[in-house]
């Protein structure tokens, strides 16, 4: 058995490293940290409640409007204050652009390149995949960069700038839309179609949105040649490495839900446990810290009362994340946990057959790329120019509320006290907390850490590219995890 | 061909997020035409691991030039000056020590964002972490590296301040030192590259005809002025946030809430909450920052009185209320 440290992990968002333990030609158990702590929950302490939404998008600047999302959640909870119809919509279509900005950026910039790495020169797909996707180099680049920075002219429209916003608040939307600007925030959104479905799916998106099984998904893969499109020639590549073999964690599954719409939730919230989908008990959340750098000796607790005091004494302590666990138990959440829980019958198939995978995390987040962007174009459409955008009310002196959502990553949630017009307590579960989380007072290991064990390493691999493929499934953000 | 190290710390990555979104060109061709090269980036290069922590250490043994170090993130001294509140993945050793080492070597240094240049949202608070900027902390000189760090070519820290920064700020702050064209007299006194700190972020705004009349907004979303009530800093703010766009078409002011002062030093604790307008007397504390106060008093209570009732209806609606009238010249 032998021990290898990888870090520092890049192409993640933040700083990552992480050990294994290997055996033979395999790994045996890993422990991941995050290195980097910052304290966000105990910076805002005192402040003005409302302050909150100038802190929290700065926790990380790849899902900054998430967090200010669920931050106006939880202030609009506080306040009893619901938005108008054009507020709703608004917050939604920056929400969306945000995460789905995401999900792109994850595939082509994070998670492609490691396919043009060297180690896979032998293949015979490998000169095309190189040359698309070489980090840094690759032509691919080229066209997302500029598809990237287009669609996020969204944001210019409706949120001043990306990241860190302030025009999301709890009533509602800073920025009225004019009529011109809903014409143009058409033109965005169908721009940033054509450009998914010339490069990226090669096909309409209701096509992909629409695809129910894995035999269909493999059927509509064969019916062009594997590199005329980059999701197909990301299925080539899962066929080639057998990546629904890789990474499988504890096929639990997690979502907040998220996009209010109507009194609902366009995705549903819930939990998948067992092979079942169940409702969720937010009162079943707990975080633990007892392989954390925090002050320890307190049993889990519910983040409505968690605290954060860091501390380098705790001698079990190897990552600044803390543990959270539902009713006890290591959920994953993503893109394939919001999927799966809001019934998209691919999601089904896809973890009734193999669970929670490589292949099916990709798929799940490219899937919920040709979902959401049509909603997105239906989202303008309902802007009344006329119409309000925007509520107020006073914040109440003392109080406590949540926020719950969903970001490109998985769910996030804020728990906010306020005492005398001050936060009194605020606390943060990113969805990266959960599926990199440390071991628990169980030493049952995190989402991630249960993903690798058996994964496999090549002869003389100090970097294994199968582990780089398994916690880029993920798409961790570790600004957020530690905030 | 000059050579590029990013390296992040206590930040967000909001600044690197933000340099994706460079337009015409994109990064990667506006690297490329600039003849920068790329040495490793945390969010963008292949390199993982054992091979980036032998590129750092090459650096820091002089066996591999750098040229530029773009730092972006506070620099986490804490606890007790150890830096163990961020140690770099991989590597065992704190951050600051990475950095103080690579700063010794560099030609230039940059400070990406306001938490590199001044310790920015990071230091928010009591600061619990000690954290700090590159050459400044908050206002002061010192930081990190210290008031009298110069790099290999004998420049100070160039601070790239902004919460974020926008794209082109870092762009061409880095071309222009491809260049050779850099020299302090680029700098304004907090370090700051004057091809945009030199303008205020009230240079251009599209409420400038609500502040001619104090024709003001008195909550989020509506169309008048935000200095009198919603905290709006635009009028003191070194940025060219509303002469050059964000993502396109966006600015804070233009997306309907205040500037907050994001690109100075200290921004993260203003003393009052950053939505309200702290006043004495019903004055707002933080007027222009180069016009006398009682001259900015009376001639706002001139054009207060004077305020067409158009503005007047219109700054405190989210709607246009009333187009502007049509000058006829007959009739």
């Amino acid at each position: 058995m032998s021990r290898i440290l990888v870090g520092p992990f890049n192409r993640v968002e933040g700083d990552l490293e992480v050990t294994l333990d290997i055996d033979g030609n395999q790994v045996r158990s890993a422990r991941v940290n995050s290195p980097l702590y910052r304290g966000f929950e105990q910076i805002m302490l005192g402040h003005d409640p409302m302050d909150a939404l100038v802190y929290t998008p700065r926790i990380c600047g790849i899902c900054s409007v998430s967090q200010s999302v669920a931050c106006a959640q939880a202030l609009a909870n506080l306040m009893q204050l619901e938005m108008p119809e054009n507020g709703q919509h608004c917050t939604n279509l920056v929400l969306a652009n945000e995460n789905m900005t995401d999900l792109l950026t994850h595939f082509y910039l994070f998670f492609m390149p490691d396919f043009a790495r060297p180690v896979y020169a032998g293949e015979d797909w490998f000169e095309k995949v190189e040359q698309r996707f070489k980090a840094t180099k690759g032509d691919a680049g080229r066209v997302m960069l500029p598809a990237r920075a287009e669609f996020l002219h969204l944001m210019g429209l409706l949120a001043g700038k990306w990241p860190h916003t302030l025009s999301l608040q709890p009533g509602g939307t800073t920025k009225p839309v004019e009529p011109q600007e809903r014409i143009r925030l058409l033109t965005i959104i169908a721009a940033f179609r054509r450009f998914l479905e010339t490069e990226l799916f090669g096909d309409d998106l209701n096509v992909i949105a629409s695809l129910k099984t894995v035999v269909e998904l493999e059927q509509w893969r064969q019916q062009k040649p594997w590199y005329s499109s980059d999701f197909r020639t990301f299925l080539h590549l899962n066929e080639s490495l057998e990546l629904h073999k890789l990474g499988r964690a504890s096929d639990q599954f997690l979502s907040y839900g998220t996009y209010p719409q109507g009194g609902q939730r366009v995705f549903k919230s819930g939990i998948y446990m067992g092979g079942e989908r169940l409702p969720l008990n937010s009162a079943d959340i707990t975080e633990d810290v007892s392989h954390t750098w925090m002050e320890n000796g307190d049993p889990p607790r519910h983040p409505s009362q968690g605290k954060t005091i860091p501390s380098l004494e705790n001698k079990e302590g190897y990552s600044w994340c803390k543990s959270p666990r539902l009713n006890h138990q290591v959920v994953e959440v993503g893109a394939l946990a919001r999927q799966l829980i809001n019934g998209h019958p691919l999601a089904q198939d896809l973890v009734t057959q193999q669970g929670g995978n490589v292949h099916s995390r990709i798929v799940a987040r490219l899937l919920e790329l040709a979902i959401i962007v049509p909603q997105m174009q239906e989202w303008v459409k309902a802007i009344d120019p006329k119409a309000p955008f925007c509520n107020n009310a006073e914040l109440p002196n003392s109080g406590s509320a949540f926020g719950m959502i969903e970001a490109a990553r998985g769910s996030l949630g804020h728990w906010l006290e306020v005492k005398k017009g001050k936060i009194h307590n605020y606390q943060i579960i990113a969805p990266t907390t959960w599926n990199f989380s440390p071991r628990d007072q169980q030493a049952v290991p995190g989402a991630l850490e249960q993903a690798l064990e058996g994964t496999p390493v090549r002869e003389g691999e100090s970097e294994p590219v199968a582990v780089q493929h398994v916690v880029r499934s993920f798409d961790p953000c570790m600004a957020c995890t530690v905030h | 061909m000059p050579n590029l190290l990013w390296l992040q710390s206590g930040g967000c990555g909001g600044c690197s997020m933000s340099l994706l979104n460079a337009e015409s060109p994109d990064l990667m061709t506006l690297l490329d035409a600039a003849g920068i090269e790329l040495l490793w980036h945390p969010s963008l290069s292949e390199q993982t691991g054992r091979e980036v922590v032998q590129l750092l250490e090459a650096i820091v043994r002089g066996e591999q030039p750098l040229d530029l170090l773009c730092i972006e993130g506070s620099m986490m001294m804490g606890p007790q000056g150890t830096g163990r509140f961020h140690m770099l993945g991989g590597t065992g050793k704190a951050m600051i020590e990475w950095v103080r080492e690579l700063s010794a070597k560099a030609k230039y240094t940059l400070a990406v964002g306001s938490c590199a240049a001044y310790g920015g949202i990071t230091a928010a608070g009591n600061n619990h972490t000690d954290a700090t900027g590159l050459q400044f902390d908050g206002e002061l000189p010192g930081g990190l590296l210290g008031d009298d760090y110069l790099s290999d070519n004998g420049f100070r820290v160039v601070n790239i301040a902004g919460c974020p920064t926008h794209p082109d700020w870092v762009t061409e702050t880095l071309v222009s030192i491809a260049l050779g064209e850099h020299s302090e007299e680029n700098l304004d006194a907090l370090g700051r590259p004057r091809m945009y700190a030199d303008q205020l972020v009230h240079h251009g705004c599209s409420r400038n005809e609500y502040y001619e009349y104090k024709a003001s907004a008195t909550a989020p979303g509506e169309r008048g002025c935000m200095m009198e009530n919603m905290g709006c800093l635009g009028t003191q703010a070194h940025a060219d946030c509303n002469i050059r766009d964000w993502n396109g078409h966006g600015s804070c002011t233009s997306g309907g809430y205040a500037c907050i002062n994001c690109t100075a030093p200290e921004f993260e604790e203003p003393g009052h909450s950053f939505g309200k307008t702290p006043k004495i007397a019903g004055i707002p504390v933080g007027l222009p920052t180069d016009m006398p106060k009682a001259w900015f008093v009376a001639l706002a209570s001139l054009s207060k009185a004077a305020t067409p009732a158009r503005l007047k209806e219109n700054a405190t609606s989210e709607q246009l209320i009333y187009p502007p009238t049509i000058h006829k010249r007959k009739g």
